[in-house]
């Protein structure tokens, strides 16, 4: 009981003076999780649009596929983004294998796929006369999809807060592919871990209540814009 | 009527994976006229409709425009933005009324000022400006498809194309907006074609009808000429056994109107303007005849017509009469042996003026 009791005060010490290993550690979460989050959101809202949008042979497949994606372990993205950017591997050239770029694409290709098929899903749910009667009122192809996007912006928030919440809290391909380098690699989950096995339970629960309240924050402004997208 | 058509089709052929949902040879549609499509459900209006509008790939068959064939890109491009679509559902996006109703114009880059001159015309034109900041998912039913045809008419469009646009409306509402859309088509001369399946709003909306069936048009004409010969069964009983006579409102008082018919005068209840051109719908049934004129009778109108033709149907017969207007009216076989009605006898008709039905043009 004292060792929890302990942990808190300690945890609680650490955050209101600001230590700056905490707040170094935070802020490259963050940026990595953020960057990570925009790019599949670029990737996946434009790519579940095309397949939402187009018929074609095959897109009961590519759906089954993204869906899948959908779910995909942490592990096995961290694993083969390892073999890929691995030294003799196909992008070995780049010379990215732990640092925080590698970490950028691996939940990168962790938060794509959520992104992919929640917009892919909030288009084609989409009444099915809308695309027409958007064409109809003389929309061009681009300002149709456009207006689609916007037309579904609940559920694309959805995504937004579904990939984030997902990679900022994910440490199987982070630690692989970044390898936990303190100043330079070293996030909140792999920090956790570490701490947590060196038996700082002070500076483990500390780094533990930053990534829920973390987490808690992003998702909570990001229900204020939604339910008053909502309710207007 | 020789002008050139606004859009016309010729041997569209349209199909949904390998069935055929529309073969149309020929269609027309006349600049400043409003053309109703009506038939039954799955006859392909909406099909015809959305193919009109350059929305639905073609198998094969040719639209022009303008006099136009529309065969490239640029064209359908063209074609669509001439053309506005009005869904049966109101299709309005998440935002304000007013932003719906300038999506369209927003499509085309126009400026601010603009923009908004058109959105306020046309709130005005379906009397919901006061609506203009209101969210549309707020809308009523009946608010929401007066947006969606706003919207529509905002982009002023050479071509108007409603897809069964008043189904899902309760009674007064239905009645109101299609007031509104009547007067609007009037005023503006707007072309428009209407997918319908009732005939009163035939009647009251259209200058030419085409009856589709299966996928084809099985015939097409004006109004009058399509309600008075119907080529089949299916378009009788969609017109009715109705007799039906275009008049002229001349005086109107008291809930009681006298409508100018041929030169002659029906009294008809009602309440509409004078001036108003109606339709006055007349049942067969409700139509007495006998061989002199009736003394105090209640019946409000008194013709006397010659009998142009005598019918003999399984239980009664059907009088076709002049009466400066032709009319029909059934009579049992005992009156008409009572009565001895040859062909070419002149006969007394009498009909009451609540028996006619009077539909505004």
């Amino acid at each position: 009981m004292d060792l929890i009791l302990q942990g808190i005060i300690k945890a609680f010490h650490l955050i209101v003076s600001f230590d700056p290993e905490v707040i170094s550690i935070t802020w490259l979460s963050l940026k990595i999780s953020g960057t990570a989050t925009l790019i599949s959101l670029f990737v996946g809202v434009s790519v579940g649009v095309a397949v939402a949008l187009n018929d074609f042979f095959g897109k009961r497949l590519v759906i089954s596929i993204i869906n899948t994606g959908m779910g995909l372990p942490p592990v096995v993205v961290g694993l083969f983004v390892t073999i890929m950017i691995w030294r003799s591997g196909p992008f070995g050239f780049l010379e990215i294998l732990y640092t925080p770029y590698a970490m950028i694409i691996a939940q990168a290709v962790i938060a794509t796929p959520i992104v992919m098929g929640i917009s892919l899903a909030a288009i084609q749910n989409l009444p099915p006369n809308l695309r027409l009667q958007i064409l109809s009122l003389g929309a061009s192809r681009l300002q149709m999809v456009w207006v689609l996007v916007k037309e579904s912006r609940l559920p694309l928030l959805a995504a937004v807060m579904a990939g984030f919440g997902g990679v900022i809290s994910e440490i199987g391909a982070s630690i692989m592919v970044g390898g936990n380098i303190k100043g330079y690699t070293r996030v909140l989950t792999t920090a956790t871990v570490m701490e947590t096995g060196k038996g700082n339970f002070d500076l483990a629960i500390a780094l533990a209540i930053i990534l829920l309240l973390l987490a808690f924050t992003i998702n909570f402004l990001l229900t204020q814009i939604q339910q008053r997208q909502q309710s207007r | 009527m020789k002008q050139s058509p606004l859009l016309s089709a010729e041997n569209l052929v349209v199909k949904r994976g390998k069935v055929t949902v529309l073969n149309v040879d020929e269609l027309k549609v006349f600049t400043g006229r409003t053309l109703a499509l009506i038939g039954p459900n799955g006859a392909g209006k909406s099909t015809l409709l959305l193919t009109l509008a350059g929305l639905l790939p073609m198998v094969s068959g040719k639209i022009y425009f303008q006099s136009r064939q529309v065969s490239s890109f640029s064209d359908l491009v063209m074609l669509r933005r001439n053309a506005a679509v009005v869904f049966q559902e109101p299709l309005l996006l998440n935002m304000s009324v007013e932003k719906n109703v300038a999506v369209g114009l927003k499509f085309r880059n126009l400026s601010r000022a603009q923009i908004k001159n058109s959105v306020d015309e046309a709130l005005a034109y379906f009397g919901i400006e006061q609506l203009a900041k209101r969210a549309a998912k707020t809308l009523s039913g009946g608010e929401s498809k007066r947006v969606s045809l706003a919207r529509a008419f905002a982009i002023k469009p050479k071509i108007i194309l409603l897809d069964e646009a008043f189904n899902s409306l309760d009674p007064p509402t239905r009645e109101a907006i299609i007031d509104d859309l009547q007067n609007i088509l009037q005023k503006t001369k707007i072309t428009a074609v209407l997918a319908l399946h009732d005939r009163e709003e035939t009647l009251r909306l259209a200058h030419d009808v085409a009856v589709m069936s299966e996928g084809k048009i099985i015939q097409q004409g004006t109004t009058a000429q399509v309600f008075h010969q119907p080529i089949n069964e299916y378009i009788a009983n969609f017109v009715g056994t109705e007799v039906i006579l275009e008049g002229v409102v001349k005086k109107s008082e008291a809930g009681l109107m006298e409508v100018a018919v041929s030169g002659h005068i029906i009294e008809a209840v009602g309440d509409f303007k004078t001036g108003q051109k109606v339709c006055c719908c007349l049942r067969p049934e409700n139509i007495t005849v006998s061989k002199t004129v009736p003394e105090k009778i209640s019946a409000r109108n008194v013709f006397k017509g010659k009998v142009l033709k005598a019918a003999r149907q399984a239980y009664f017969y059907k009088l076709t009469l002049d009466c400066g207007f032709v009319i029909s009216a059934y009579i049992t076989i005992p009156s008409f042996d009572e009565l001895n009605i040859c062909e070419g006898d002149t006969l007394a008709v009498s009909f009451k003026a609540t028996a006619v039905h009077v539909i505004k043009r």
